[in-house]
């Protein structure tokens, strides 16, 4: 077991507060929305007041993809007026999703980049540990956007690379993917029947914008409502491919998971799929077609008759 | 076919554009071509329109297969609505096998307006396929109470191979 110790302070958090009060003084937002220190650990916060621009921290702790609160779901927001949003690498991929489905406009957002050398899996506490493969978040492994590009402000020193996981997501796709079709059925209808429905996965899900959610629908109803494996498999299933090609690997739906269903499985699996299809992989450049709803004629049909 | 499968007849759906398969099947039906009678097809205006949803519910309903058909690439009655379809069911033909749905369940397939033999193909090569699978108890099984909503796949129909007088 590596040693666990305190993270070194952020060396860009000087910056990230001076960018948000001069954004709020000269009035280009209405409020800034960050990263705070409370209670149990970091947590999303809403700044509109120049002086308390000092509240704003980042650290590994921010595991958060403050984008959700983009979402054109969440019009409350929007109705504070032009929102600063502090974004790291992985996030400001889903704010290049909002923008290629012209669900925002750019002029509404003002983003304050953070350069970020990964986050922790776990966010609850009191003070910023320093990553370890055994506490990292899986998915800041191999991280391509550690140098955002469509950030309007980018703060921080760049950062050293996130450390390998104990075991990395791709290895946990690969092992499921090497185990016969009954054991993944088995698998994923166990994992499946865990689902209360509770619907936090699509809830803070920055890109699951429908104003009415399919899985609501109840004339014809298409996905039964109540928490049953069999509609639990298909809302899963549902949810999972309306992010194909979308899905920025966030982390946030396993994250809010109360029962620990592994979607970044799903989710990853799905990146597989579009990149070995389609050659696409998400990135933050929004005229960058996402694979579904374009398509090329001689698009791969091996599994057609 | 295995031994355990011999008395099953296999519950097919098929969901068809109504442009190129539709009228495929018919010619296979009007050239009185003998084939499986185990499969109830949804016509729909394209392949575009069949969201994965569609096989999905088709599954919990009772069906043992699925077959999904339309035109052929560039043959589109609406330019491009398969191929949409065809970078859809890609994906979810994919993921369905990643979560333990046995692709042989589904078949995909462009059937023209005049390939009713490739029509009575698809359907005989999915029906076998299924009957060797064998019923889809596995998916039942996430609802082992519902009721079995559809009658027997060849009940009030002629038993398959008997030659229907012409």
């Amino acid at each position: 077991m590596t040693d666990v110790t305190t993270a070194p302070a952020y060396v860009g958090v000087e910056d990230l507060r001076r960018v948000a009060r001069e954004l709020l003084e000269a009035g280009d937002v209405r409020v800034v929305i960050g990263y705070e220190d409370a209670r149990r650990g970091a947590r999303p916060v809403f700044v509109s007041d120049p002086a308390e621009t000092d509240k704003l921290i980042f650290d590994t702790r921010c595991v958060h993809n403050l984008v959700t609160y983009l979402n054109p779901r969440r019009d409350h927001v929007a109705e504070l007026g032009k929102i600063g949003l502090v974004v790291k690498g992985c996030d400001v991929k889903a704010v290049a999703g909002l923008l290629r489905e012209a669900q925002l406009s750019r002029d509404d957002v003002v983003l304050i980049g953070v350069r970020c050398g990964g986050v922790l899996e776990e966010n609850e506490l009191p003070a910023a540990l320093a990553l370890t493969p055994e506490n990292v978040a899986p998915r800041c492994y191999g991280c391509d956007n550690r140098e955002p590009t469509l950030t309007d402000h980018l703060v921080g020193e760049p950062q050293p690379e996130p450390p390998r996981p104990v075991m990395t997501i791709d290895e946990r796709v690969a092992a499921l993917d090497d185990q016969p079709l009954e054991e993944r059925w088995a698998f994923w209808t166990d994992q499946f029947s865990k689902c209360v429905r509770c619907y936090a996965c699509r809830q803070v899900c920055p890109l699951c914008i429908c104003e009415q959610c399919i899985v609501e629908k109840t004339q014809p109803q298409w996905i039964e409502a109540s928490a049953h494996p069999r509609g639990n498999f298909s809302w899963n299933i549902t949810r999972a491919i309306h992010l194909a090609g979308r899905c920025v690997d966030c982390g946030e739906c396993e994250r809010f998971c109360p029962v620990g269903i592994p979607l970044s499985l799903l989710n990853r699996k799905l990146q597989h799929i579009v990149r070995d299809r389609y050659d696409y992989t998400v990135s933050d450049d929004p005229e960058n077609a996402a694979p579904i709803g374009d398509y090329r004629l001689d698009d791969q049909q091996e599994f057609i008759k | 076919m295995t031994d355990a499968h011999t008395d099953f007849e296999p519950r097919i759906t098929a969901f068809v554009c109504n442009w190129c398969t539709y009228t495929g099947a018919d010619l296979a039906g009007t050239s009185r071509l003998h084939m499986a009678s185990n499969v109830r097809i949804i016509r729909l205006p394209c392949t575009g329109r069949i969201d994965p949803l569609f096989i999905i519910k088709a599954f919990e309903r009772g069906a043992d297969g699925v077959i999904v058909s339309g035109c052929h690439p560039a043959d589109c009655h609406y330019t491009s609505g398969n191929y949409h379809a065809r970078r859809r069911f890609a994906v979810f033909h994919d993921i369905m096998e990643f979560v333990g749905v046995d692709p042989r369940r589904m078949t995909f397939s462009w059937v023209s307006a005049s390939e009713g033999a490739k029509w009575k193909d698809v359907v005989d090569e999915a029906v076998a396929n299924v009957r060797e699978l064998g019923p889809y108890d596995a998916y039942r099984a996430l609802a082992p109470d519902a009721q079995e909503p559809w009658p027997a796949a060849t009940e009030g129909l002629a038993p398959a191979g008997e030659e229907v007088a012409s």
